[in-house]
């Protein structure tokens, strides 16, 4: 009894058979192939697949198709269309159809203008749910704009510029005049390029609905997979059964550990997690796989997967790092429970608290927490011919197409388990909806390449948000305990740390996280005795592994709400005991590194300091007391500061390298190259500017491709704050050096002196004669050259930990205010206004600089206050995103950036990192602000309402008692 | 697995009842499905043959002025709810309890009937409903009948409609009397939210009032989690009914309503002490809000 169903998608009438269980969004992206209407978490919880049915909004995941019999779609892909038909001055413009789908509405064209595109998945969306506001409500207020746009999720956290974006499209509409510009202030280091505002290279594409994410590929005769996971914590796998999946219609292969071919772990730096658990094995965690199966459709794909039968011997679960760390309880690896006990050691301790006027000792916790990157985790592997062509797959390469932050590593891995060459495989990056650090460990890469391999047919692996939160590494869960010693007048003398970091089931990047948190973990200060111990260890949680802040995120928290408790101690203003510490150009920090340059904490200290006084109004000193209004007496508001640094760069002895490769095509376009990672932070805009800035051209004259093993060079992993620096620096060299070539050759051609040669707004003048680019490359061809440069660059070297020397490069400095409003009745937390200025050397990429700050602000304030990922005895509760909250646009404070800029020398332009610093202080800016306020020191996160209430009242009752 | 095999769109009741008499069972009604389908989904709710979509049932999409009552159907989407007028002046607690539930994409086709049908004592609508003292009207194979809005629950999860035979057609809410230079009617709706996990209200409340000058001539107030059920405060209500609002007469309301409710501890959400405590604020809150709407001159 199928139904048929019919309706129109932006004005096209469709009349489809109906299918048992689909859902709208399966109709639009899967049968109509409208993949502008994305999928975050198929649970009505992020607005990603937001479509207007009959100009409403509503969620397409959640939205039966058969209820859109006789109703209108208008999805992203139809709304530039919806535009032109509207504004259309006459019927003749109506009927060219073709043109109505290349207009940009104004709202798309602002949120590109005003850089609310970032990773660009959440847009569709976004603009779809501002559509329908501005369709009801032409002139809406921020609080209007906030109130449509409630539960329509960004991770990038861009909700500023959104806002911003359609407050200016809205004016458009009203007055017909063109989108209002951001203002987002420029470098204060002059460049023609660098430096300024310019769109991002994928904007366009990421507004009109035609930007491709891995799930949005289709090949032909493409395969489902789906893995089998083991689904307890911690246990021997002793018997799987896969012959029921087998025999199943539609199934074409089931594989187990015994089908794995070479290696049979992978890992980012120690290889110790298994493709797949076999039989006899140990199961570690929730989300190993134990069994992988490929099938026509996903249904059966799933059906199959639960037809795998699995028995296995249960063992006692290690939950957390101290358990881990206790004498007798189970050994989860081979080595033991201890992936790395990290030390750094400087001075004297027993001198340095002898000397000590104070001593104050704390232990703070932190949770686990999840990138929850909008888009989920998606391989697919195709088979091909090596020239391509059709027919005989015999000697086929292997295509992985997915969202990797670290494309060559993911090709070693692959090439490592199937036991291949290396250029048997080639990973093509797609644009990636976020990654946040948790798309550096491959997910379903690996799986993928077998199943293919196997079915000589491509396969498709999409996890779904509950899998995704499931399986992929989170950041580390923490115990962090500081003793810190300090004399009367503030100076900091002694600071001892002992950390416990929960790396989970397997090492991902633990020992390296966990490393960054106890270096970091006596914070941005001047200390002459250090002493840091953590202990790295293995538990039977999901594992742990890079997140923006890469362990500094949790010994910040540590250590910055020590510093407010050391200064209430000593009776010394936060701001003040924080400017005696601060780090400044000749300190030694922890690790015995001297610090020579670009170390702009003061001035972050000063301008963050300044620019509270002034919107409160309030003096250093009056700042950081509880205020409240007489008529709400119960909603007391204060402010909290926080400090932090943070490394640019692998460091610790790591060669730090990244290839970028630049080429003139006859055309006069350049494109430069590199396998470096987009996931939305802006690096293809950086890499764009910096050749514009280089070869004197407009940016749109450069295009940009990055993230294919085959066709860009390695840029090396996309972590660390990284890339502006080291392929900002590869992608600036490679074009010097291109430059350099042509300027030799047209000198030899026009016999001039090399200097005369002279690169001008997109002409090159020698001697008399100008040439525009694609006479240039005309010339260099004529001459036999290539007009093509490669540059490997290699940052300055580090030293490991315990040499003393230089651990990293750089260091990026970043100070926080946070007016926070607490309801003493309740406990609810507000946080009502930011102010976050961060030392970034210089500013490359002003616009994407904007949205990295106020998205570090936002997963600040998510860490803070609204995100825990909650295990129970290895088992996740929190397994779907209506159970793990990110912040929406509703708990946005007001943030301003302040942007401090001390260049450092081997930077590109002085360059830095940023992408994580932005939003280390966040977190105990805000538990020090809930502190002044109520007297409440939060020291385990999130902050928990019910306790600050509790603890209110508990004190309230004993304050009674005692009167 | 196939969640629905059918799916099943009837123009009116009694294509519905036809469809509920024949469709290959199991089978269900689904209105806005934002709850239905996720929890089909995610396994709560075994698969199942038939889904009985009744949001183009004309009666259960109606909201209008029947005499002296509000009738909102049952598929009505909670966002027209927020938005119509007539709730808007009659029923001011339904409309923000209305703009509160979940986001406004869901609120788009979420409805009431679904709020209540969940039967979760603390449903934003369903605490909003309770305090403007609605009916219930039922349409089953032998005909239609009103039932008191208390009836609809048997306990937390549990509705008293018989699933694939009887559906809720609509609510049917009392309006009241024209407002007079010393009489008027008020209400209002409260919740309080904790930021992590399930976005479900740790305590909501909704007072209904009618002011006679600076007496409440009569009251209805509502708090979930109350109890199992949608948890109605009459003791309070019995407190406060006939007497004036101030300091006194609001403290002995709010013994009388934490004697009689049971604040339970939900793991992860709110332990039942911290209920009690932020009781005060949220019943203080919203008994003032409705007082002072309901403010004469």
């Amino acid at each position: 009894m199928a139904n048929q169903i019919s309706f129109t998608v932006n004005e096209n009438q469709h009349t489809l058979k109906a299918k048992p269980n689909e859902t709208l969004s399966d109709l639009l992206r899967y049968r109509l192939r409208l993949t502008g209407t994305k999928i975050g978490c198929d649970e009505a919880e992020c607005g990603a697949c937001t479509v207007l049915v009959d100009g409403e909004p509503v969620l397409a995941c959640m939205y039966p198709a058969e209820r859109a019999e006789g109703k209108s779609v208008l999805t992203i892909e139809g709304l530039g269309g919806e535009f032109t038909a509207k504004h259309a001055k006459n019927a003749k413009d109506l009927e060219k159809k073709e043109e109505r789908g290349k207009t940009l509405h104004p709202l798309q064209e602002a949120f590109v203008e005003h850089g609310a595109v970032q990773c660009g998945f959440c847009i569709p969306g976004q603009i779809m749910t501002a559509y329908a506001l501005l369709e009801r409500n032409p002139n809406p207020t921020r609080d209007e704009v906030r109130f449509a746009l409630k539960d329509t999720l960004c991770r990038c956290a861009g909700y500023p510029t959104i806002e911003n974006a359609i407050l200016a499209a809205a004016e458009s509409l009203r007055t017909g005049e063109p989108v209002r510009k951001p203002n987002v202030p420029d470098s204060i280091h002059i460049h023609k390029s660098v430096g300024h505002t310019h769109l991002r290279p994928d904007g366009i594409e990421k507004v009109n609905g035609r930007a491709i994410y891995t799930d949005d590929l289709v090949f032909d005769n493409m395969l489902f997979a789906k893995v089998k996971r083991a689904m307890i914590p911690h246990g021997f796998l002793t018997k799987l059964d896969i012959s029921k999946a087998k025999a199943l219609k539609g199934v074409v292969a089931v594989l187990t550990a015994e089908d794995i071919p070479a290696e049979r772990n992978h890992g980012l730096i120690i290889y110790d997690w298994p493709v797949m658990v076999g039989v006899g094995e140990r199961v570690r965690y929730v989300g190993d796989a134990i069994a992988l199966v490929a099938a026509e459709t996903l249904e059966v794909a799933n059906q199959a997967s639960a037809l795998i039968e699995a028995e296995f011997d249960p063992q006692t679960v290690i939950t957390n790092p101290v358990m881990a760390r206790e004498e007798g309880v189970p050994q989860i690896h081979e080595k033991g429970n201890l992936l790395k006990h990290i030390k750094v050691r400087k001075g004297d301790m027993e001198k340095g608290f002898a000397e000590s006027d104070v001593i104050l000792e704390h232990t703070f916790h932190t949770p686990t927490y999840d990138h929850a990157f909008i888009e989920p985790e998606c391989s697919i592997a195709v088979p091909v011919k090596p020239d391509r062509s059709s027919g005989d797959l015999s000697g086929f390469r292997l295509e992985i197409y997915c969202g990797s932050q670290i494309p060559y590593q993911d090709r070693t891995q692959v090439a490592r388990v199937m036991g291949w060459d290396e250029s048997r495989v080639r990973v093509v990056g797609q644009l990636m909806g976020g990654g946040f650090g948790g798309k550096e460990d491959v997910m379903g890469q690996i799986h993928v390449a077998m199943l293919a391999d196997v079915t000589k047919r491509p396969v498709k692996l999409l996890f779904d948000r509950h899998e995704s939160l499931l399986v992929h590494p989170k950041r580390h869960a923490t115990q962090i305990r500081i003793k810190i010693g300090a004399k009367k007048d503030g100076r900091i003398v002694a600071s001892e740390s002992e950390l416990y970091g929960d790396t989970g089931a397997y090492a991902s990047l633990g020992e390296k996280v966990m490393t960054r948190a106890t270096t970091h973990s006596a914070g941005p200060y001047d200390v002459p005795n250090v002493r840091a111990d953590c202990y790295a260890m293995y538990t039977n949680n999901p594992p742990a592994g890079a997140f923006r802040g890469f362990g500094v995120t949790q010994s910040a928290f540590a250590v910055e709400s020590m510093m407010d408790m050391l200064a209430e101690k000593l009776n010394i203003e936060p701001v003040e005991l924080r400017r005696i510490n601060a780090l400044h150009v000749g300190s030694i920090t922890n690790t015995g590194q001297e610090l020579r340059e670009s170390v702009g904490l003061m001035e972050c200290i000063d301008k963050v300091s300044g620019a509270m006084c002034q919107v409160s109004g309030l003096s250093e000193r009056d700042v950081f007391k509880p205020h409240v209004k007489l008529e709400t007496p119960h909603l007391v508001r204060s402010w909290g500061f926080a400090a932090a640094y943070k490394n640019t760069g692998l460091g610790g002895g790591a060669p730090d390298i990244s290839n970028a490769e630049v080429e003139l095509y006859d055309n006069g376009m350049f494109e430069v190259r590199s396998s470096s990672a987009e996931m939305g932070q802006g690096l293809v805009t950086v890499m764009r500017l910096t050749v514009a800035e280089e070869m004197s051209v407009p940016p749109e004259q450069v295009k940009v491709l990055v993230m294919d093993t085959d066709l860009t060079p390695n840029g090396g992993p996309t972590t660390a704050s990284r890339q502006t620096f080291v392929t900002g620096n590869a992608s600036r060299y490679a074009a010097k050096t291109l430059r350099d070539a042509i300027t030799a050759t047209l000198a030899e051609k026009y016999d001039v002196k090399p200097e005369q040669i002279r690169f001008e707004n997109g002409i090159v003048h020698a001697n008399g004669h100008s040439m525009t680019y694609a006479e240039v490359a005309k010339e260099m061809k004529a001459l036999g050259q290539h007009p093509r440069a490669l540059y490997e660059y290699e940052a300055p070297k580090t030293q490991p930990l315990g040499t003393g020397g230089d651990m990293h490069f750089a260091f990026s400095f970043g100070v926080q205010a946070a007016d926070v409003e607490v309801n003493k009745l309740t406990g609810e937390v507000r946080v009502l206004r930011v102010i976050s200025a961060n030392d970034v050397g210089m500013a490359v990429n002003p616009l994407g600089l904007q949205g990295q700050v106020e998205g570090g602000v936002m997963m600040g304030l998510g860490n803070a206050l609204t995100e825990e990922f909650i295990m129970d005895n290895g088992y996740v509760v929190t397994d779907r995103l209506a159970r793990y909250r990110i912040p929406g646009i509703m708990l946005t404070p007001e943030i301003t950036s302040i942007i401090v800029e001390h260049p450092v020398a081997a930077g590109p332009y002085g360059a830095k990192g940023v992408g994580e610093i932005c939003s280390i202080p966040t977190t105990p800016a805000i538990t020090n602000a809930i502190y002044n306020a109520v007297g409440v020191r939060v020291d385990r996160l999130p902050v928990d309402q019910e306790s600050i209430a509790r603890e209110i009242w508990e004190r309230e009752e004993q304050g009674k008692i005692e009167l | 697995m196939t969640l629905w095999q059918n799916y099943l769109r009837p123009k009116n009741l009694s294509e519905a009842m036809d469809a509920f008499a024949d469709a290959p069972r199991p089978l269900l009604p689904i209105a806005g499905g934002t709850d239905l389908l996720l929890d089909l989904e995610q396994g709560r709710h075994s698969p199942i043959q038939t889904l009985v979509d009744v949001t183009s049932i004309r009666e259960l999409t109606l909201l209008e002025q029947r005499g002296n009552e509000l009738f909102i159907g049952a598929a009505v989407p909670v966002n027209r709810v927020a938005r119509d007028p007539l709730t808007v002046r009659h029923a001011q607690a339904l409309t923000e309890a209305c703009n509160l539930i979940a986001g406004p994409q869901v609120r788009n086709v979420a409805t009431l009937g679904g709020n209540v049908a969940h039967a979760l004592p603390a449903a934003d609508g369903t605490i909003a409903l309770l305090a403007l003292n609605v009916t219930a009207e039922i349409v089953s194979a032998n005909g239609a009948r009103r039932i008191s809005f208390k009836d609809l629950f048997l306990g937390p999860g549990k509705s008293s409609i018989k699933q694939g035979e009887e559906l809720i057609v609509g609510f049917h809410i009392p309006i009241p009397n024209l407002p007079t230079p010393n009489y008027q009617s008020a209400s209002c709706f409260q919740r309080i939210m904790r930021p992590q996990g399930v976005a479900l209200p740790i305590l909501n409340c909704a007072v209904w009032l009618e002011r006679e000058n600076d007496t409440i001539k009569d009251i209805r107030i509502a708090v979930g989690p109350g109890g199992g059920t949608p948890f109605r405060a009459t003791k309070a209500e019995d407190t406060l009914r006939g007497g004036s609002l101030n300091e006194a007469t609001f403290e002995s309301a709010l013994e009388a309503l934490l004697a009689q409710a049971h604040f339970r501890t939900s793991a992860r959400r709110a332990g039942a002490d911290y209920r009690r405590h932020i009781l005060s604020g949220l019943f203080g809150d919203t008994l003032k809000s409705a007082w002072e709407r309901a403010g004469i001159g």
